[in-house]
């Protein structure tokens, strides 16, 4: 299974699911939901955060956090 | 009748309080918890009026930060007093999905509650369609569309509101009770309230009203059961998100599916680029500095002209004595001191707004929560120390959103380190004594100055940080998951009403203390223990032309002169005198005091009324004959200001905020280190 850190600007996929439990929490609640579908649309610079359009809004997420996220790669750039 | 707003962040929920408090509004406290409320009174018709209260945006009634427990605790405690009558939730049309679901845990608390939609007609241009009607039918509460920026539907759901008072939603949105088949049963029992979502809530580990002498039944309940909070809470955000899209499919039509990032996008390509994002970032700020120095220079000197006439006016009148020395000396000199900063304060709190309503306040915490993280701080971040620019109090209080216990510690710690705008005046002063106001490179060199300054607070805050990071220590993991909102123009009218706020806690609050703090310097450096200012009289008599001398002298013996003089060897080697240091123990209250104190001691028997600018340029050193106010006193000085703690306000705050006396103590401790040795090295060097 792919993680979401793994992804570039441009990857289209479909949330899985997350690993880490708080962050499963508060994700979830902002609609982060397993079959959401999600595009990469930012990386900031210096290997920073990276930004998704989920749910028609941008997300912005740490890497490290992002490689605790598995989902299913609909669409590589 | 009491109402309660709540809503996501950057849903337009403070532009909708705007809409239905006007200036009508206050700031004060929680009772029993330390943080922040505003309310404002707002008139729903002829004969109903509401106190309306603005909760910290939230995406759910979880909270994972500590502005998002505020929420939480107000929403879920039927017997606090901020207990609404009807809660107004504010949704975003072109967002509705998220939006909503706090909505429908708010309407499973079976509360009075209607859904302010905004910005239907944005959405509509952007190819999201909302049913409204159908979408009211489909959640069972009532729905109203409103634009809050251009005010329009603000009647309509004042009507709603009047008649939503005390008819609850028919059914829940969501039924708990059927998820957990039996637990809920349960817990509505031990908790002896017919409540599925609050039962389910407090088996979450939810701190409800009273929850604690339950707290071991409702344990024992999860585990006979087998539920797992946190296994259970995700299950039910699941379900929750899968019907809240079955409630979408058949409300909402979208016409564009490419979403409205596209919007954005061309804009971000700049303000992200790895090169040029920072690059525009340091143009903002560089420009906020200047455009800060240089525009409120003509209502300045205005304000400065106004009082130097107004205090001649005076001096002139009023009959000779005690009273128009204390009027003219203590209080016009006090208070010419305060409102002359006001145009300063004014801009640099409306760049602060506008930067976070358009949002790209946001784009700045995406880009620097890399750099911010190796100094053991947060993206978020960003927030508190560009709004510590302003005043450090709310700034210190924004470090709430921020989740991770040591980021928000580190991130209090060193955010007073930034250059306030209490510290402007002080600089602005010492500034114009000693830097000639020529251009530099077609800058203007006063404000390139005052920058440096700045940057000076800027890298010691993240010097102090990195120290700090090394010294905390913590399990706990941290996160940075925020949105980054779409840029839209800023509402000016929620600038405006910032504006006026923060110049009015200005003036009111800090503008108390400041004419407290003149009339009492001024009667400490009248008046002189036992018959000393007779004698020095006597001394003086039938020499001619010696008014300067007996002022001086008498100054030197007054109360206030005993005072500085004591402390006189601890600040004589960073280059201060005995009145610079009457000011710096009056600025301990609050630095803007200094510029007040320093008028107030330098007018004390000075018969000629001039700015007080003029008065410390003319200032002779008695020692050397030369100009006091030398480059090497100034920049002490104000390397002084920039280190210091002197805020009572802020020491009060972080108090607050972190719930223990250790945290202010142990900066207090470092600021003044910082302050001293600082001070010391800049005077011996480049005197």
């Amino acid at each position: 299974m792919r993680n979401l850190a793994s992804l570039v600007v441009g990857d289209k996929g479909e949330m899985v699911q997350i690993s880490d439990n708080s962050l499963e929490q508060k994700l979830l609640e902002m609609g982060c939901t397993p079959g959401e579908k999600f595009e990469v649309v930012r990386q900031a610079p210096f290997g920073g955060p990276i930004a998704i359009l989920i749910s028609s809004y941008v997300l912005s997420i740490r890497k490290e956090d992002a490689s605790n996220i598995a989902i299913k790669l609909l669409k590589s750039e | 009748m009491k109402i309660a707003l709540a809503g996501n962040p950057n849903s337009g929920k403070t532009t909708l309080f705007n809409a239905l408090t006007g200036l009508k509004q206050k700031v004060g406290n929680y009772p029993g918890i330390t943080v922040e409320k505003k309310s404002g009174k707002s008139k729903l018709s002829d004969e109903i009026s509401a106190e309306v209260i603005d909760l910290p945006g939230t995406y759910s009634l979880f909270p994972k930060s500590m502005d998002e427990e505020v929420a939480q605790q107000v929403l879920c405690n039927y017997d606090d007093e901020d207990y609404p009558d009807v809660t107004v939730v504010i949704a975003d049309a072109t967002n509705l999905r998220r939006s909503i679901f706090l909505l429908t845990q708010i309407i499973d608390l079976n509360m009075e509650v209607v859904l302010a939609l905004n910005m239907v007609d944005i959405a509509t241009k952007k190819g999201i369609i909302v049913n409204v009607d159908a979408l009211s039918r489909e959640i069972g509460i009532p729905v109203v569309a409103i634009n809050a920026r251009k005010g329009n539907g603000i009647d309509t759901l004042k009507d709603t509101i009047i008649k939503t008072l005390k008819s609850k939603p028919k059914i829940p949105f969501l039924s708990v009770s059927k998820i957990f088949k039996g637990v809920i049963e349960k817990a509505n029992i031990i908790r002896g309230v017919e409540n599925d979502y609050a039962s389910f809530m407090a088996l979450c580990k939810q701190k409800l009203s009273g929850e604690e002498k339950n707290r071991e039944a409702l344990n024992q309940l999860c585990a006979v059961n087998e539920m797992i909070p946190e296994r259970a809470q995700a299950k039910e955000t699941v379900k929750r998100y899968a019907k809240i899209d079955e409630v979408i499919n058949a409300v909402v039509k979208k016409t564009d599916p490419s979403g409205r990032y596209m919007v954005n996008k061309r804009i971000d390509d700049l303000l992200i680029h790895p090169v040029l994002g920072y690059v525009v970032f340091l143009s903002v700020l560089f420009l906020i500095f200047q455009a800060v120095f240089s525009w409120s220079a003509y209502p300045m000197e205005l304000i400065d002209g106004v009082f130097v006439d107004l205090q001649k006016f005076t001096s002139n009148t009023l009959p000779k004595g005690l009273l128009n020395d204390l009027i003219v000396d203590g209080i016009l000199a006090g208070l010419g001191g305060i409102l002359i900063f006001v145009p300063q304060i004014a801009f640099l709190f409306a760049f602060i707004a506008f930067l976070e309503d358009t949002g790209y306040m946001a784009r700045v915490s995406f880009i620097t929560d890399k750099l911010l993280r190796k100094v053991g701080l947060n993206g978020r971040s960003i927030i508190p120390l560009l709004s510590g620019a302003a005043c450090a109090v709310p700034a210190i209080m924004s470090a709430r959103t921020i989740s991770s216990w040591k980021e928000r510690i580190i991130t209090i710690m060193v955010t007073p380190l930034m250059s306030c705008s209490a510290r402007l005046p002080v600089y602005t002063l010492i500034i114009a004594l000693i830097i000639p106001a020529e251009d530099y490179f077609g800058f203007n060199l006063q404000g390139l100055v005052m920058m440096t300054f700045y940057l000076i607070g800027f890298l010691s805050a993240i010097f102090v940080a990195l120290v700090l990071k090394f010294i905390i220590k913590t399990d706990e993991k941290s996160y940075y998951i925020m949105e980054m909102p779409s840029y839209k123009i800023p509402d000016w009218k929620t600038v405006a009403y910032t504006i006026v706020e923060k110049v009015k806690v200005f003036l009111f609050d800090a503008g108390k203390i400041i004419i407290a703090i003149s009339i009492v310097l001024w009667f400490l450096s009248s008046f002189a223990p036992g018959n000393k200012f007779e004698q020095i009289e006597k001394k003086w008599a039938g020499t001619e032309n010696a008014e300067m001398q007996i002022a001086s002298e008498k100054l030197e013996h007054s109360y206030a002169g005993i005072i500085g003089k004591s402390i006189e060897p601890a600040i004589k080697p960073l280059g201060f005198d005995w009145k610079i240091g009457i000011s710096l123990i009056t600025s301990f209250a609050a630095r803007e005091v200094f510029v007040g104190t320093m008028s107030t001691i330098y007018s004390v028997g000075d018969d000629d009324i001039q700015s007080i600018q003029t008065r410390l340029s003319d200032l002779k050193n008695p020692e050397t004959g030369k100009e006091f106010f030398t480059p090497a006193v100034g920049i002490s000085l104000m390397l002084f200001y920039a280190f210091a703690m002197q805020c009572m306000g802020t020491v009060a705050i972080v108090y607050r905020e972190t719930n223990h006396w250790k945290w202010p103590v142990i900066q207090f401790l470092f600021m003044g280190v910082m302050a001293y040795v600082s001070s010391l090295l800049a005077f011996q060097f480049l005197s």
